[in-house]
């Protein structure tokens, strides 16, 4: 049976809709859902005062901090080491099998479940390097496992920097690094700091990575040798344990809100960069 | 300049290669001191190779191989103690399509002169002024050279590109179809910026467009295949080809 092509055009479009309109529903189902349960409980208290007694009282101010820090110190480490590979791998190399080799491990890296990358982290860092539990351990397990987002993301926005600037550059004079610092990046930038970005989102709402590695106290951190609880973590804590909802979903609002605003920042002083010189 | 129609560059038995594709065969000619030379040929002749080779840029695509000696006043450019980067700012390259950086327009005047050291606001202010100026170019954009390079319309965007070479201070002009792209207007004004370099640059002038290297070149030089056919005198070679095949490329029988 052959539709006739106004109809199948119509037919497309509106299935295609539906498709479109399910999403974004059940997208803005989740943070309505969240925000309307959590909301209500958000107050400065809630932001500024550390939990008590397990979490049924007080807020989640060491959280937070706990939180900031852990994902600091892994984008600190990782975006050096993963932009760094991302430059080598693509301006570097011919792209021989040493390259495809490498290329092929980090996105074997990118596909293993955070629950190993926690269970890694914890025998290295926490027992083998004896860093115990704290923000130290943890920051470099989740660092570990940003690395492949950080490598992948980079690589394609430095591949997406016309070879014809790259000719322009060495036709001029400039050294490769210089090449790669003063044409390359800056022309990379806007998809590398996304990159960043996503991971920055991907740390924060990590739960089963840092559970393992920066463990579950309720104190505030003093040290990146203090053992400290994330939001994530905290909200699981107190949702499975059943100690408090209104404040899980107090702490999910918050999750929730920050990754929303992080990708609005970014958005925007993208949008900044970006027209500033195209 | 002084020297003026010496020999500057000394090409002899040059052959290039791209991995087992022998894109240049044993060229041999010599570039005299401020003439500009057009080089032309149908598409695939190794008229892009051959300039690619004076500057070593075809060194970035893998598997580039030469043989023979181009010697630049008197260096062996593929000699082993050849400073690249210094080679590549004393032969600047315009390419077929204008390639402005995503930088201003002052940005990319100063691009080359800022990575060969530092200089002072003033000196800079200068150099891009005195760059534009030769190009005309200066009082398209003096009100503007903050504002992004690529706003600049295809013809501009050439003209910035020359401009960008001449404040490397470049002895060589080395231009790769420079106007393919360009309406007869921009066309025009490149050719007659080129006629006033012509003073104190040497340049070598590739162009799918034959009537261009007739209107602007001194001598012309004929690729065909990867081999030399013929140069000479570009009146010579336009009315007395000695090549029955450069003949039948300028009647248009092939190319």
């Amino acid at each position: 049976m052959r539709l006739n092509p106004r109809l199948e055009q119509t037919v497309a479009r509106t299935v295609l809709w539906v498709f479109t309109f399910a999403t974004v529903a059940v997208l803005l189902f989740i943070i309505i859902f969240i925000l309307s349960r959590g909301l209500p409980v958000l107050s400065l208290d809630f932001l500024t005062r550390s939990p008590v007694d397990m979490g049924k009282g007080g807020g989640i101010f060491s959280t937070i901090v706990g939180t900031l820090a852990l994902t600091l110190l892994a984008i600190l480490v990782a975006t050096p080491l993963g932009v760094g590979t991302a430059i080598y791998l693509t301006e570097y190399t011919w792209g021989g099998p040493v390259t495809r080799v490498i290329r092929f491990g980090a996105e074997c890296l990118a596909g293993i479940p955070s629950i190993i990358f926690g269970l890694f982290g914890f025998i290295l860092f926490v027992t083998k390097l004896k860093f115990g539990w704290s923000i130290l351990s943890g920051g470099l397990t989740l660092a570990f496992m940003l690395l492949p987002t950080i490598i992948r993301t980079s690589e394609e926005a430095i591949k997406s920097v016309p070879p014809s600037y790259r000719q322009v550059s060495f036709s001029l004079g400039s050294t490769k690094w210089q090449t790669v610092t003063r044409v390359v990046l800056p022309s990379a930038m806007p998809g590398i700091v996304t990159g960043i970005i996503l991971s920055v989102g991907r740390s924060i709402g990590e739960t089963a990575a840092t559970i393992f590695t920066a463990g579950s106290a309720l104190r505030l951190p003093t040290s990146i040798f203090s053992s400290s609880r994330t939001m994530s973590v905290h909200f699981y804590i107190l949702a499975r344990e059943g100690i408090s909802m209104p404040n899980a979903y107090g702490t999910a609002a918050i999750l929730v809100l920050s990754i929303l605003a992080i990708n609005l920042l970014t958005y925007t002083l993208m949008n900044k960069f970006i027209r500033k010189y195209r | 300049m002084n020297g003026a129609g010496t020999t500057t560059i000394e090409i002899t038995e040059f052959s290039h290669y791209f991995g087992s594709v022998q894109t240049l065969k044993r060229i041999t000619l010599d570039v005299l001191r401020n003439e500009i030379m057009g080089v032309i040929g149908p598409a695939g002749s190794g008229k892009s190779t051959f300039l690619c080779a004076l500057n070593r840029l075809n060194d970035l695509v893998r598997g580039s191989r030469v043989e023979g000696l181009v010697r630049i006043d008197g260096q062996d450019i593929y000699g082993p103690e050849v400073n690249i980067v210094e080679l590549r700012r004393k032969l600047g390259m315009v390419f077929a399509t204008p390639v402005p950086l995503p930088r201003s327009i002052f940005e990319n005047i100063v691009f080359g002169a800022r990575l060969a050291g530092r200089m002072g606001k003033e000196e800079m202010s200068e150099l891009v002024r005195d760059s534009l100026e030769k190009v005309s170019l200066w009082e398209e954009v003096k009100d503007r050279l903050d504002s992004s390079a690529l706003q600049l319309s295809g013809g501009q965007q050439q003209r910035l590109c020359i401009a960008r070479i001449l404040a490397l201070k470049a002895d060589f002009i080395l231009l790769d179809e420079p106007t393919s792209g360009l309406d007869p207007i921009s066309t025009m004004k490149i050719e007659e910026s080129l006629r006033l370099l012509k003073r104190d640059h040497t340049i070598i002038l590739v162009t799918n467009n034959v009537k261009q290297s007739a209107r602007v070149a001194d001598r012309t030089a004929f690729f065909l295949g990867g081999e030399l056919v013929e140069i000479g005198l570009t009146d010579r070679i336009f009315t007395a080809p000695a090549d029955r095949r450069t003949d039948d490329y300028l009647r248009g029988r092939f190319g």
